[in-house]
């Protein structure tokens, strides 16, 4: 198992967002988890990614338990990459200089090497000619793509994906869905919390269904989407079939 | 391509407007002008204000000692600016750390801020130049260093306040997209929080340093002989206001660079600020 | 076409300047009634003063022994409050129809109409200063003094040359300052102070190693003020002889009356009575060259 969360709790305040929330995932996975707002997906990615803390359960990443205090939180999130909706690239540098920040100053590699690694992510991508662009000059899509790039070349162990096509324009989302798919080809083991069934369909070898802070139901995506077990998953998948987004 | 016949209409008929426009102006200004200049020139008392406040001799006479002091102005501002500055961005840092174990540190600095905030500049510099050498300790330093130490205090805890409100503009995703590609906290700030806090309050920043240029003649309470009280000897000679004049004049000079930059540096920014993607 | 907004700007802009131009001052009326060669151009009581029938006396705050006491200069006492209010009954004006008024040195030397009828405070007279104002006769000669404290290293100083290398302050405006730079010429750059009490503090701290102040000031720091004071020597007189006078208004038409009453208060001993009372014990400082 690359990640194991066992029992997850996390209040905020009064309110309980994630309540003993146990989900497994294996190596070269793919697992999307859907949900309602405010059901607990970017809390769980954020606890795992230990930006977050959580009130009680474990969470280990390949059999560490990485919930303890005694633990560097910075060594783990070395480990993890985690990309935002709001993809939060860094305005004030270069898409070269947002990709390579962490392999320079985190994995202290060599600023020619890690310079020649953004380089070729971006040329696979097809964003090699942004790469001395600002942000601000790039579009939403293509933002989102040097988000990712930037989280991969840390070679985590595990990427989350924090609903990463929601802020974007439809005719962009379909470079960032790409660019995923071509991941999984690589064997990347990834959580993505996502709205796009239809993605979640193709690219996912698990869909998990989050309800009231815990998985109510989990399984592959015909399975879940096509004929889910539970009334609630019922539910949500025809509000969401009217909001034509199935 | 040739524009079509209304088009140049519309531009014949701007460029009419303009020039009128401009033209009026133009009058308007010289009526005033001029206005003011009778309405002052034509006063009874004006000779006597021309000779108590625009005497060549005595500005030619006194030139030489006011730039004299004028460079000690000079000095200070740059080495009292670059101390403030610095000591402000480490205790804006300081009262920006989270955590229950750096309350203390947290608090001091707080202190600091509201204390020094609230202390008119000219009582620090009386306690640090007139109070500090009464200690007789070993080694203090001359007044210069003693007032110009009161100065960089005193403006720290200003500029203190806006590198907080910096850091503190910078989106929290920021920080949390720096720490989740495993960054120290350390590293977040360095790399990805502060120069763009920095950026953000560079014209209020700036600002203040034009401030604190002038408020660096202070010193002179204490001993030393800057452009002011240059003039303010030269005005006591000769019972003449010219002195100060020209002291003015000088100010505004060695301010004109400073300002022109905030000026740039601020309309930069917004236009950065407003032009998002 | 000019847009009616514009013009509305404009015109309102060029009343307003036109109203302020019609606030300016008249001239001042013309010389009073003509006078006959019987009477006396100084009417005692009834000279051409701010309030009639009052004299305007001014000095700053505050106001310094052995000048003045207490701060207080309509007490009488000290010698410039002595002399004050000896000028005064000499003009017709007896202390009950005096005040006094707080004025600044810049007030002082301002154009514009002054505050007061003269002014007293130390001023010493000048040619470049005449152009600004007017003075009376002197009413007391200075001569400008080093002081120090007893661990200084200039307090066994016993000429000007052993002054050179030393740190020096004053008070600002005074010719104290002017002395240390014309007569003593120090290599390191003299020390200023808004006052002698800033200048005070500063010579107790060791900041500077002597201070120059005029002669009565230095007997009366050293004996009440500083702790350990100690008076090294009066500087030289050099050239015209430094002496204080009454400031009046440039061309004010009391300098002569004024100046002719100081005449009569040192032509009559009253002036050396005063010193004698006020600054008793000047006498004896040692003198350096």
């Amino acid at each position: 198992m690359v990640l194991s969360c066992d029992g997850v709790r996390k209040t905020f305040g009064a309110a309980v967002v994630l309540d003993g929330l146990s989900l497994e995932v294996g190596e070269h996975e793919v697992v999307a988890l859907i949900g309602a707002s405010g059901s607990g997906k970017s809390t769980l990615l954020r606890c795992v990614n230990l930006l977050a803390e959580i009130d009680d359960g474990t969470i280990r990443l390949d059999g560490e338990d990485i919930t303890d205090p005694r633990t560097d939180a910075d060594l783990v999130r070395r480990k993890i990459g985690l990309v935002f909706q709001s993809y939060n690239l860094f305005p004030h540098m270069t898409v070269l200089d947002n990709i390579t920040l962490a392999p320079v100053r985190v994995h202290k590699r060599p600023a020619a090497e890690a310079k020649e690694q953004a380089l070729e992510w971006l040329a696979r991508v097809g964003l090699a000619d942004k790469a001395t662009s600002y942000p601000d000059r790039l579009s939403g899509g293509q933002q989102q793509r040097v988000a990712i790039v930037r989280a991969l070349v840390n070679n985590p162990r595990l990427l989350l994906l924090d609903e990463v096509t929601s802020a974007l324009d439809p005719e962009l989302v379909g470079e960032v869905l790409t660019m995923i798919r071509d991941l999984k080809g690589d064997g990347m083991t990834m959580v993505l919390a996502t709205h796009e069934m239809g993605f979640a369909r193709q690219v996912a070898d698990r869909v998990a269904f989050l309800d009231r802070g815990s998985v109510l139901e989990q399984g592959p995506p015909e399975q879940v989407l096509g004929d889910p077990v539970e009334a609630r998953t019922r539910q949500f998948l025809a509000r969401i079939i009217e909001a034509g987004r199935l | 391509m040739t524009p079509s016949t209304i088009q140049q209409d519309r531009i014949a008929y701007r460029r009419r407007q303009a020039i009128r426009s401009v033209l009026l102006a133009a009058l308007s200004t010289a009526v005033l002008g001029t206005l003011l200049g009778v309405l002052i020139t034509g006063a009874p008392g004006w000779q006597r204000v021309r000779q108590s406040f625009l005497d060549p001799h005595i500005g030619r006479e006194f030139l030489p000692t006011i730039l004299q002091g004028l460079w000690l102005n000079l000095r200070m501002l740059v080495v009292c600016s670059l101390c403030a500055l610095t000591l402000g961005l480490l205790v804006a840092v300081l009262r920006t750390l989270r955590g229950p174990v750096f309350f203390p540190v947290r608090a001091l600095a707080t202190l600091y801020t509201y204390s020094f905030r609230g202390l008119p500049l000219i009582i620090v510099i009386y306690l640090f130049a007139f109070g500090i050498p009464g200690l007789r300790l070993q080694a203090t330093p001359n007044v210069t260093v003693l007032g110009g130490a009161a100065i960089v205090i005193t403006y720290g805890a200003y500029l203190a306040e806006v590198f907080r409100a910096g850091i503190e503009s910078v989106h929290p995703s920021q920080i949390a997209a720096a720490r989740s590609l495993g960054l120290s906290y350390r590293q977040a700030m360095r790399f990805v929080v502060l120069p763009q806090a920095v950026r953000r309050v560079a014209p209020p920043l700036l600002n203040d340093t034009v401030a604190l240029q002038k408020d660096v003649g202070l010193i002179s309470l204490a001993g030393p002989i800057d452009a002011i009280r240059a003039a303010q000897i030269g005005v006591a000679q000769t019972a003449n206001f010219t002195p100060y004049v020209v002291a003015g004049v000088l100010f505004v000079l060695l301010a004109l660079p400073l300002i022109g930059i905030t000026d740039w540096v601020t309309l930069r920014a917004a236009r950065r600020q407003n032009a998002g993607a | 076409m000019v847009s009616r907004y514009t013009l509305t700007t404009v015109g309102g802009m060029a009343l307003v300047l036109a109203a302020l131009a019609g606030c300016a001052p008249a001239d001042s009326p013309s010389a009073g009634a003509s006078v006959s060669p019987s009477t006396d151009i100084c009417p005692a009581g009834t000279l051409d003063t701010k309030t009639a029938g009052k004299l305007t006396i001014g000095t700053d705050n505050p106001a310094y022994e052995p000048w003045f006491s207490d701060n207080k200069p309509a007490n009488g006492k000290g010698f410039e409050g002595a002399v004050a209010y000896q000028v005064a009954q000499r003009l017709g004006y007896p202390a009950a129809n005096v005040t006094w008024t707080s004025v600044t040195f810049n007030n002082a030397i301002a154009p514009g109409p002054k505050a007061f009828d003269f002014d007293i405070n130390e001023f010493s007279i000048t040619p470049e200063r005449r152009n600004a104002v007017d003075f009376s006769s002197p009413y007391y000669l200075v001569r400008q003094t080093v002081i120090t404290t007893k661990s200084s290293k200039i307090a066994g100083a016993k000429s000007i040359a052993d002054l050179r290398t030393a740190k020096l302050g004053a008070q600002v405006g005074t010719t104290s300052y002017q002395a240390i730079t014309d007569l003593i010429k120090p290599s390191t750059q003299p020390q200023v102070y808004n006052n002698n009490d800033d200048a005070k503090a500063a010579l107790e701290n060791g900041t500077i190693d002597g201070l120059v102040v005029d002669l009565p000031t230095a007997f009366y720091m050293t004996a009440a003020e500083l702790k350990q004071g100690v008076i090294v020597g009066q500087l030289p007189q050099v050239g015209v002889p430094e002496q204080f006078g009454l400031v009046l208004d440039k061309d004010s038409k009391l300098t002569a009356c004024v100046s002719r009453a100081v005449d009569q208060l040192r032509q009559d001993g009253t002036l050396a009575v005063l010193e004698k009372t006020w600054l008793a014990g000047t006498g004896g400082a040692p003198e350096l060259s």
